[in-house]
């Protein structure tokens, strides 16, 4: 019985910020003052008109469509090299590819800041897309690898004894097994480009915005609030579907703690 | 041949060229294995590793104090000499540091009770909806939460409203505890679910093995369950740890009160990149020995 209070009251621990962002979300007021002071959809039509807004949601699409295609691949590579040979280096290389998401994101944001201030590179939505697919091929390596290892090997044996060679046991048998491991991985880094902040701000310029730098610098202009709220709730929504959907194609398999 | 007559219609033969290449390539296992990892590695070894790289060489090179920009291969140690002399430097890493430390207690004390609930008191339906209902969270945009509490928080929000009916003056957005709370919810479902995975593992025999033997709830809690669930709180704690030691945009929004991630956020624009770097290299060498010490414990099994 105590547990089950204790759990009811994590749970609501848990959703308690996102209730009170619903709430105000539909405030009429402009000012953030508890209570609320009746209902309205109109900061929606606010921000879907906001050019900056606008702009910042293009980027951050562009960044996470970039970013999820580069690991798709690479993280596909990768899996498959570490889960079907065996070689020298294998256990140092899954370490590697598990460094992106163990270390600090400011360590991650300052190391690339720095490099490309000593390389001169130019900062802009590609140096944003360079950062994300980094942390975005463990989750795809992730996502794959476990699928990898509960795949039999029987019919990819199979299809060689038949005279397939590799890429057409890769493309007609292990692709199609691999198939929703791909969606789901592909999912999650896509939700997880689109709401990292910490790395992002460390390697975009000053000219291009994300959707969640759009809010961290409009948390700072008191009349911006009302379409922050609106913002911000809407980030909370697209950065969820995508992990709902993941789970319904992967089920328990999808990596999702490692965000 | 027979067996190219057996493949599918629906398949069509790659063009000649590269049929013959994978054909030659079939037998070199070796030779496969080099263009599978040529991209991954090449992206996170050359990309990654490298910019880990010039992260550390930065924090030996110097600054130019006229233009401001930073000298390749002009060694010095300057950086590290302000981190060891200022004051401020100090107290800000000891002060990061036992933040990571409260966060993590805090939220192993929080998550043990949900996840024991969830792994062996509720029903296989109940289990799925909690899973999903800690996931969700975990996912839900960071950025927005933070904000969320900001909301709460600041003068005139909810929780000064809430406590204003007990007579309680609300603590405003300059408290240090506004961080330790925020960072303690942000983390939370990063706790929850590797407990409750080793909890989950734990075979009910040994319970009631312990219960036969005459152990008392107290005893088989203490003596069966607590050692089988450490990995699973020392894997959480990975998480909580490295993610609070890098954390700027949270005591930003919530507190005034600066930790590691905002001098290395403020110094890596305006301020001083070597200084920036020399201090970046704090968390790292901090997460290396708790990643060591982390795997001696077993904690990557429960990952």
């Amino acid at each position: 019985m105590a547990l089950r209070i204790a759990t009811a009251l994590a749970v609501s621990f848990l959703y308690l910020p996102l209730v009170i962002l619903a709430i105000y979300a539909f405030n009429p007021s402009r000012l953030l003052v508890w209570p609320p002071t009746g209902f309205t959809l109109g900061w929606f039509g606010e921000a879907a008109a906001n050019p900056a807004v606008i702009r910042a949601v293009v980027n951050s699409l562009l960044a996470g469509a970039v970013a999820t295609s580069i690991a798709l691949v690479l993280g596909t590579l990768a899996a498959y090299a570490v889960q079907r040979y065996r070689f020298f280096g294998r256990e140092s290389i899954s370490f590697l590819l598990v460094l992106p998401i163990a270390l600090p994101g400011v360590v991650t944001g300052i190391a690339l800041r720095t490099t490309f201030t000593t390389f001169g590179v130019d900062f802009g939505l590609m140096t944003i897309v360079i950062g994300h697919a980094t942390f975005c091929v463990v989750i795809v390596y992730n996502n794959v690898i476990a699928r990898l290892r509960r795949l039999p090997r029987s019919p990819e044996e199979a299809s060689a004894d038949l005279g397939a060679d590799a890429a057409t046991t890769f493309r007609r048998i292990t692709l199609p097994g691999m198939r929703t491991a791909l969606l789901s991985g592909g999912l999650l880094a896509f939700a997880l480009s689109f709401d990292e902040v910490i790395v992002t701000i460390f390697t975009a310029g000053p000219g291009t915005q994300t959707i969640p730098m759009w809010i961290y610098q409009a948390i700072g202009r008191p009349t911006e609030l009302p379409v922050v709220n609106v913002v911000a709730l809407s980030l909370v929504l697209l950065s969820v579907i995508p992990v709902w959907l993941a789970q319904r194609i992967a089920g328990g398999e999808a990596a999702t703690l490692t965000r | 041949m027979s067996l190219s007559a057996a493949r599918r219609p629906d398949s069509p033969a790659p063009p000649g060229r590269l049929r013959r290449f994978f054909t030659w390539l079939h037998p070199r296992r070796g030779l496969q294995l080099r263009l599978l990892l040529a991209g991954p590695i090449g992206w996170l070894g050359v990309v990654y590793l490298g910019a880990l790289a010039i992260l550390l060489l930065n924090a030996f090179w110097t600054k130019d104090s006229f233009t401001g920009r930073v000298e390749p291969f002009s060694w010095t140690l300057d950086a590290f000499e302000s981190l060891v002399t200022v004051e401020v430097y100090r107290t800000i890493a000891v002060r990061t540091v036992v933040m990571a430390f409260l966060v993590t207690l805090t939220d192993a004390l929080i998550a043990f009770p949900i996840a024991y609930y969830m792994a062996r008191i509720a029903s296989a339906r109940t289990r799925g909806i909690l899973v999903i209902a800690v996931l969700m969270p975990l996912w839900a945009a960071y950025l927005a939460k933070v904000y969320a509490w900001r909301t709460i928080i600041q003068g005139k929000g909810i929780l000064e409203w809430a406590l204003a009916q007990f007579g309680i003056a609300g603590p405003g957005l300059d408290e240090i505890a506004n961080t330790w709370l925020v960072l303690s919810y942000l983390w939370l479902p990063y706790m929850i679910l590797p407990i409750y995975a080793s909890l989950e593992r734990i075979p009910g025999s040994l319970l009631e093995a312990s219960a036969d033997l005459g152990g008392r709830a107290g005893a088989t809690f203490r003596r069966v369950i607590l050692p089988l669930v450490f990995p699973g709180v020392v894997a959480g704690s990975i998480f909580t740890f490295s993610l609070t030691l890098g954390d700027y945009i949270t005591p930003d929004l919530v507190s005034d009160t600066k930790f590691i991630g905002n001098v290395i956020y403020d110094n890596s624009s305006l301020g001083s990149l070597p200084l920036a770097a020399a201090y970046s290299l704090l968390p790292v060498a901090i997460m290396i020995v708790y990643l060591f010490v982390a795997r001696r414990l077993g904690a990557f099994e429960s990952l």
